[in-house]
């Protein structure tokens, strides 16, 4: 097994639908797992932005260049579509303000590449419905009291969520993943339902 | 393309000193001012530690900050030899420090390490282990490189004001024609703190193909109105002083006074709010009711007394004037019209750390010079130290600051290693 197994299904996903030599900005880069193969494997030439210092000095580690900054406070250090890809991967629902970032996004992007648990999944479902309790899940696997996730959202949500942004969304790939996180199948039928996870292509509408 | 990823990480606890180590200088002929004077001779006198690597890839220069000298780490030659270290024993050497008491108070004669002993030796931020770090004095500095208190050769006496002001560029410069007598081509980084750190940014804009990184801390790309006010109070203080005669005090009376007045100014600016809560409150030192007098009695007043008075035992009025002036002086931009057309095309690795109390250099500049770097695509990388000791964090927080800057380090390294083997692979020159 190398390195690149190891990734988070949803990365490897990603870095498929990168092109080779891309610019690519990672917001929320954690430890620089995808930051690294899209350099390695893909050419790519990749910035991160982060919070937790850990993360900050393993992504230096790397040999990879991030800056220690708040998402809320928006990316006004880049000029519009600085990069080819924008990449924000899980971390729509801790953002204060996802509009905001995902205009931000689009901003100084050509595109942008977001991944997200699906809200709508039958067992986040389920488990408000019978149990009558907030969910928890292997995919949010926090209690309501102390989660990071503030802004969730369903796949169908997130559709008006980007057009009202002025964005469009380019591709939709509903995943359902396993093992983990280790493993992750396409799944189109009922997306909404059976998609733990989702991964869009989003691009702006233009003025 | 290959991975730059360290491989080599020590833990913290590993650490060691650089030992006891020779001061050095060397004379360089001609030196042209950016006031367009010219020093006919400057001396310059500096340190090394570790090795350089048969490549003369490993090479770090270290810049010190207002009040610093080329000895940043490990233990003068000087003062171990009066410590009772014996030379045939190696460069190992600990003296007792535990007699020393409380390093605050300790008598102006007791033995220190250099002034980045945390940051700089076996197993720290920069590991003697593994790089070959050099550190000289200033242009215009007062411990061994030429400066106002040096021998002007045309007229037999010490510079004192006729000595041309200095820039941050001018130092940056002469440090660059020491390093072609060391035959250091290029440099693995250059970095420092506070005036140090700003050495260490004009490095990077002025000489971008002889550094691989630049790393700068608890800097600055210009002086706000503040840093600025400051200074000014500090020379006021020297200047407005009975014994400072137009800066020709050299063999009489000094300027002590206004000197230490200065200093401790420049104290207050170094710390915090909390940082001065938790060291000293309201105490009294020596005394259980106040005085109703206007004698030394809380603890934060016998402090900057006695750093005050310290201070003017190693340390030159006149440079001090030089210093803070050459640090209003320093903007990054130069002579392009923003400061990321400054820092456009550097294919430099940048590293920037701020320290969260500190309010002489506040996080704000920092990230002003990171989102230049940003905006122009440099290799930029930033974090923000969480510290109560405000400017100072960067002399207290080695720990903190080794996290970021260790692996940096080692990844700049191992990509300079790689490229180099590239280029000889491809049978191209570099």
């Amino acid at each position: 097994m190398t390195a690149a197994d190891l990734l988070r299904a949803d990365l490897r996903r990603i870095i498929e639908l990168v092109p080779r030599g891309s610019r690519v900005l990672d917001l929320g880069c954690s430890d620089g797992s995808l930051m690294m193969h899209l350099r390695d494997e893909r050419g790519c030439d990749v910035r991160g932005i982060e919070l937790a210092p850990d993360h900050i000095a393993a992504v230096i580690g790397r040999g990879l260049s991030v800056v220690q900054a708040d998402l809320d406070e928006g990316l006004a250090a880049y000029g519009p579509a600085a990069f080819d890809i924008v990449v924000l991967s899980q971390t729509l629902q801790v953002v204060r303000r996802p509009a905001f970032v995902l205009r931000e996004m689009l901003r100084v992007g050509e595109r942008g590449i977001l991944t997200f648990p699906n809200f709508g999944h039958w067992r986040v479902r389920g488990y408000l419905a019978f149990r009558g309790r907030m969910p928890v899940s292997r995919s949010i696997p926090y209690s309501w009291y102390d989660t990071p996730n503030i802004h969730h959202t369903t796949l169908t949500d997130f559709r008006d969520f980007v057009a009202a942004n002025h964005g469009i969304i380019e591709d939709e790939i509903p995943l359902h993943t396993s093992g983990w996180g280790r493993e992750a199948h396409v799944q189109r039928f009922l997306p909404n339902l059976f998609a733990d996870t989702a991964l869009a292509v989003v691009r702006s509408a233009g003025e | 393309m290959p991975a730059f990823t360290s491989e080599v990480s020590r833990p913290w606890d590993d650490v060691g000193s650089a030992g006891v180590v020779p001061e050095r200088s060397l004379t360089i002929e001609g030196v042209r001012l950016a006031s367009g004077n010219v020093l006919g001779q400057v001396e310059v006198v500096y340190e090394t530690y570790g090795t350089l690597s048969p490549e003369r890839d490993n090479a770090i220069l270290v810049c010190h900050a207002l009040s610093g000298d080329a000895h940043v780490a490990g233990w003068r030659e000087a003062d171990a030899l009066a410590a009772g270290w014996d030379p045939a024993s190696g460069i190992a050497f600990a003296p007792d420090l535990s007699a020393a008491g409380d390093p605050d108070a300790a008598p102006a004669d007791a033995i220190r390490p250099g002034w980045w002993d945390g940051f700089v030796g076996p197993g720290k931020a920069i590991d003697t282990d593994r790089y070959y770090v050099i550190c000289s004095n200033v242009l215009g500095g007062c411990s061994g490189s030429t400066g106002p208190s040096s021998t002007d050769a045309s007229t037999g006496q010490p510079f004192g004001l006729e000595f041309p002001i200095v820039t941050i560029e001018d130092m940056v410069a002469v440090q660059a024609r020491l390093l072609d007598e060391l035959g250091i081509e290029r440099l693995l980084a250059v970095t420092g703190g506070s005036m140090g750190g700003m050495q260490a940014l004009a490095w990077a804009r002025l000489y971008p193909h002889r550094v691989a990184s630049c790393l700068a801390i608890a800097t600055t790309w210009r002086l706000a109105a503040q840093s600025i006010a400051f200074n000014e109070v500090g020379r006021t203080a020297i200047l407005g002083d009975t014994a400072f005669a137009g800066g020709a005090y050299y063999g009489g009376r000094e300027p002590r006074h206004g000197l230490a007045v200065a200093r401790m100014i420049g104290h207050i600016t170094y710390l915090s709010d909390e940082s001065m809560r938790d060291k000293f409150g309201r105490r009294l030192r020596d005394r259980e009711a106040h005085a109703f007098d206007f004698v030394t009695e809380f603890e934060v007043e016998s402090y900057l007394a006695y750093q005050g008075k310290r201070f003017t035992e190693r340390f030159d009025a006149n440079t001090y004037l030089y210093m803070t002036k050459a640090m209003d002086y320093f903007d990054l931009t130069g002579d392009a019209s923003s400061l990321a057309e400054a820092l456009s095309d550097s294919a430099v690795q940048w590293l920037l750390l701020s320290f969260s109390s500190d309010w002489l250099f506040p996080t704000y500049q920092s990230r002003e010079i990171v989102d230049a770097l940003r905006s122009v695509g440099a290799r930029v990388s930033f974090a923000e130290i969480p510290s109560p000791y405000g400017h100072d964090a960067f002399l207290l927080e080695p720990e903190q600051q080794y996290r970021y800057v260790e692996p940096f380090l080692a990844s700049v390294l191992a990509e300079e290693r790689t490229s180099a083997r590239v280029a000889v692979e491809s049978g191209g020159a570099r």
